[in-house]
């Protein structure tokens, strides 16, 4: 097809809008091909979350049927009724919303300290405290060696052991650094210095105001990222059941299924159809995020990118 | 003119010679604040990570608890032989290979469709729309992921099974059965990380030059042409990099992953190295081989971005490290 042939039909294209030429018929089988696929994979995100969310608000004989598909049928909110009279789940929740709001707090205090000390290229030993710190994201010590250490520091079965360990993560360390190299001017520092600012006075006043995205988005990654780990409890939380974070008492009620819903008072007579009840209890502990992260996640993009640039 | 270049070219040099003869107590004292911004951060990098490191030791030692790190006495690589030669430690190697490279194969080229078909649809809010749906489940911890999976995929009350007996066929037992449990595994991984892939890619797309799409409509190309032949010449470095990298985590694996999705039913491919450095050591109480198969694990995995990282500089990439 030669540049004469193409212009020629882009020009009967616009006369006749309405004419089904080959190309537009192409282009439009193109276009509903993608929106289906796309759309398919898409709704299959969401569609699961769905069927358990009319799950937990069903009539128990509809579930034991097998009747319920993606809207309640018999609704009633007994199991979240009975979820919220269930100590050891509300407690559950307690640990994990002081737990990542400590570990995220602590994590990046160190995060903005660290990435601010080791941008400044004429800090004496920056290229050793760099490699010190990145080393450990490719060499792990493992989880037994972990698992001994927190023995040795008497912070197995302890808050600390949910909050400490993990709260300075090399990987959000380089992604903060990257930013700050990217996007603060190196001469506003400079002369800053030059006026005889400090660098806690030049990090307070200069750089955290000017990276509030990047620091949004490291917070998220650390909450986002405490909020579902449940693996570190599971090796470090052993006696006292009243510490274990909200994932593992998922993990114990529904995948292990090896610990049963604290059924007081009332509920043990009208027994509650486990399934009703373990539907109900997946959407208590997926709600919180899925009502969040529509809101957070383009910080979490906008993370990725800046990971990628080399990560 | 001349004169001047070479002055300003002599001065920094001549500073940090300058500066290098004041020693450290010059820095310390200069850069204190600095040194103090950082001394949390290493303090916790020490404690948490390199006094881990310490007890690596005990793989090499016959460990007792009773006894301690340093009471327990070096056996050399005897606990290696050991757990070599256990009955376990074989399927678990060929489990972890096995689930990470069938990963590999289906999880990692979905995004790169994805993101091409995307790249495709121009109706903003319908972009936007599926765009947000398909990145949940990147955002869902895998014990919500695996507890889904159970409440869909049971043979008895799984929704899929009611459907599959309502088309008038048999159940499938999708997660009692070891090959169908394999198949569910990399189905769900594929899902879970399938929407989450693809901005890296849809990035590395809005870089391409428009005139190459241009130029592709000139010569006739239709627009599945043009994806093929200039969309994807275009990202064809981002996707080297991201299958490099992933090479370099054929070893590793989500232990919160694999035991989300684990049952009593289906065993034979839930045994992985992970699984095995939990079983024995928190389980069996068998600190120090549990321990030298962590290492095992961590010193190839460790081996592997080393070299994924060479063949990223060879090929002319930027390298991950």
């Amino acid at each position: 097809m030669s540049v004469q042939q193409v212009l020629q039909e882009e020009l009967t294209y616009q006369k006749r809008k309405k004419a089904w030429t080959p190309t537009r018929v192409a282009n439009l089988a193109a276009d509903v091909l993608c929106w289906l696929i796309v759309g398919l994979a898409s709704l299959s995100c969401v569609v699961p979350f769905l069927h358990i969310a009319a799950k937990s608000v069903s009539a128990e004989a509809y579930v034991v049927a097998n009747k319920v598909l993606l809207l309640p049928k018999g609704f009633n909110l007994s199991a979240y009724n009975k979820i919220f009279h269930d100590a050891s789940i509300l407690r559950s929740m307690w640990v994990t919303i002081v737990v990542t709001i400590a570990f995220t707090l602590i994590g990046m205090f160190l995060t903005i300290s660290a990435s601010y000390a080791l941008t400044r290229r004429d800090l004496k030993g920056r290229k050793i405290m760099t490699f010190m710190v990145m080393f450990t994201m490719y060499f792990a010590a493992g989880a037994i060696p972990d698992y001994l250490l927190m023995n040795d520091l008497h912070m197995l079965d302890t808050w600390w052991c949910l909050i400490l360990p993990l709260c300075f993560a090399p990987y959000n360390l380089l992604i903060m650094k990257n930013n700050f190299q990217g996007s603060i001017p190196e001469s506003l520092i400079e002369s800053a210095l030059l006026d005889g600012a400090g660098h806690f006075k030049i990090l307070s006043s200069i750089v955290v105001p000017l990276s509030k995205p990047i620091i949004a988005t490291i917070a998220l990654f650390y909450a986002v990222g405490r909020w579902n780990a449940y693996a570190d409890a599971l090796y470090y939380i052993k006696q006292r059941t009243d510490l274990r974070p909200l994932q593992l008492k998922l993990y114990y009620l529904i995948v292990a299924a090896n610990e049963s819903f604290q059924t007081e008072g009332v509920a043990t007579t009208t027994m509650t159809n486990p399934e009703v009840l373990k539907a109900a209890c997946i959407i208590f502990a997926a709600l919180p995020i899925i009502c969040v992260y529509p809101f957070v996640q383009k910080y979490f993009v906008q993370g990725t990118m800046v990971g990628a640039v080399k990560g | 003119m001349s004169m001047r270049a070479t002055k300003q070219k002599a001065t920094p040099a001549a500073n940090t010679l300058g500066l290098h003869k004041k020693g450290l107590a010059f820095y310390l004292k200069r850069d204190w604040q600095l040194y103090a911004l950082m001394l949390m951060p290493l303090v916790f990098v020490i404690v948490f990570k390199y006094m881990a490191y310490g007890g690596l030791s005990i793989a090499f030692k016959n460990y007792k608890v009773a006894k301690g790190y340093a009471g327990s006495e070096w056996v050399g690589f005897k606990i290696f032989e050991k757990i070599f030669n256990h009955r376990d430690f074989g399927p678990a190697v060929y489990n972890t290979l096995l689930l990470n490279i069938l990963d590999l194969v289906f999880s990692f080229p979905m995004p790169i469709i994805l993101a091409l078909l995307l790249n495709e649809i121009r109706v903003k809010w319908f972009k936007k729309t599926t765009q947000t749906l398909l990145y949940l489940p990147h955002f869902l911890s895998w014990v919500v992921i695996g507890s889904v999976s159970l409440q869909m995929f049971s043979v008895n009350s799984g929704v899929v099974n009611t459907l599959i007996a309502n088309a008038g066929h048999s159940p499938i037992p999708f997660l009692q059965d070891d090959a169908w449990w394999l198949v569910t595994y990399v189905a769900i991984g594929v899902w879970q990380s399938m929407g989450w892939g693809t901005i890296i890619y849809l990035a590395a797309i809005t870089n391409v030059n428009s005139e190459l799409y241009e130029a592709a409509r000139v010569d006739g190309a239709n627009r599945f042409q043009q994806c093929l032949h200039v969309t994807l010449p275009c990202i064809r470095s981002t996707i080297v990099v991201l299958l490099i990298m992933n090479l370099g985590k054929l070893m590793g694996g989500s232990f919160e992953r694999i035991l989300s999705m684990s049952n009593a039913k289906a065993t034979e491919f839930t045994t992985t190295i992970p699984v095995l450095v939990y079983r024995w050591g928190i389980q069996s109480g068998k600190f120090s081989e549990s321990t030298a198969l962590g290492l095992f694990q961590s010193v190839i995995g460790l081996a592997l971005v080393l070299l994924s990282d060479a063949i990223a500089k060879k090929l002319g990439e930027d390298g991950l490290l």
